[in-house]
């Protein structure tokens, strides 16, 4: 059985061909995704890809959450269905409520592109598996509006349940609080961060290595075996 | 047509870099005794049809699922200005 894992695209999505290479690059069957449209056409994942969907108006991923698309997954992301927001994504997820707090502009007001370490903190997620629990990553971040916020008790919430699933390592590139980047709801099939795996599969692209495709060899995994 | 006007502010326990790069510059523009600025968004909606207490429900309705995200910003209604009907 090969997976299928849809990729969706929104007007100003970017990062969609990407995210679709990269489940070719691991295995799966890419299918690509249109807001418009409510039918997820037999996918078992979702990803939502990085960019400026809606161009970032009024709130990162505010608009996009409201799309037919979005209905769907939203309800079968409840469901158990995995679902990685990349970025954008990740902003989306947000949005949508399917992972607490909120994404705000960076800290230093300066938009970022830089390869970013990070330490996977959570590798029991549909989206993490093939990781080890305090393995170090490198991959790209790119990115306006990457602050994490969330209030203390939600936090805290996030982290004596292990959500958490991936914190910033050296340094801390846009101020989010307690250097989180990227976080997985309690059942652990929705996940959000926001630097890029998507961008380092291939050691000709991206940091050089590989280090993103975990993402990807893991949800293949959890889909093949399940 | 009445317009409600919506504001939408950040929660005041959100860093605001945006207010805080303004209020920084003040100084070298030549504006003095500034503490703190904080920076917001004005919704104006012109409403067709009778302000009452349902269209109020329906704008209130959509400021907090829409306008507003009420995880890191705080937001208020109010009626601006409201014409006799003709």
């Amino acid at each position: 059985m090969t997976a299928r894992i849809g990729v969706v695209t929104f007007p100003g999505t970017l990062d969609d061909q990407d995210s679709l290479r990269a489940v070719r690059v691991a295995g799966a069957e890419p299918v690509s995704l249109w807001h418009r449209d409510k039918d997820l056409h037999q996918v078992d994942a979702v990803i939502l890809a990085g960019g400026f969907s809606y161009g970032d108006y009024l709130r990162a991923g505010a608009i996009s959450r409201f799309s037919p698309v979005m209905e769907t997954i939203i309800e079968q992301a409840k469901a158990g269905m995995p679902v990685l927001g990349i970025c954008n994504g990740f902003q989306i997820l947000t949005e949508a409520h399917l992972l607490p707090g909120a994404m705000l502009q960076n800290n230093h007001l300066h938009f970022i592109c830089r390869d970013q370490k990070l330490r996977v903190e959570n590798a029991e997620t549909a989206w993490t598996s093939d990781y080890s629990a305090g393995q170090e990553i490198s991959v790209p971040l790119k990115n306006m509006d990457g602050r994490y916020v969330a209030d203390e008790r939600v936090l805290d919430e996030l982290e004596a349940e292990g959500r958490v699933a991936f914190r910033y390592v050296d340094v801390n590139p846009n101020g989010s609080l307690r250097d989180i980047a990227g976080i997985t709801n309690a059942a652990g099939n929705v996940v959000g961060l926001m630097p890029h795996p998507e961008h380092a599969v291939e050691p000709l692209i991206g940091t050089g290595r590989t280090d993103g495709l975990g993402f990807f060899t893991s949800i293949i995994k959890k889909l093949v075996n399940a | 047509m009445a317009r409600v006007v919506v504001d939408v502010m950040l929660k005041p326990e959100i860093l605001d870099p945006q207010g805080q790069a303004v209020q920084r510059a003040l100084p070298r523009l030549g504006f003095e005794g500034i503490a703190d600025v904080r920076q917001g968004k004005r919704f104006e909606l012109e409403v067709e049809g009778p302000v009452d207490d349902a269209a109020l429900g329906r704008i209130h309705e959509m400021a907090e699922t829409f306008l507003a995200n009420t995880v890191i910003e705080d937001f208020t209604v109010k009626v601006e200005k409201a014409e006799e009907s003709k």
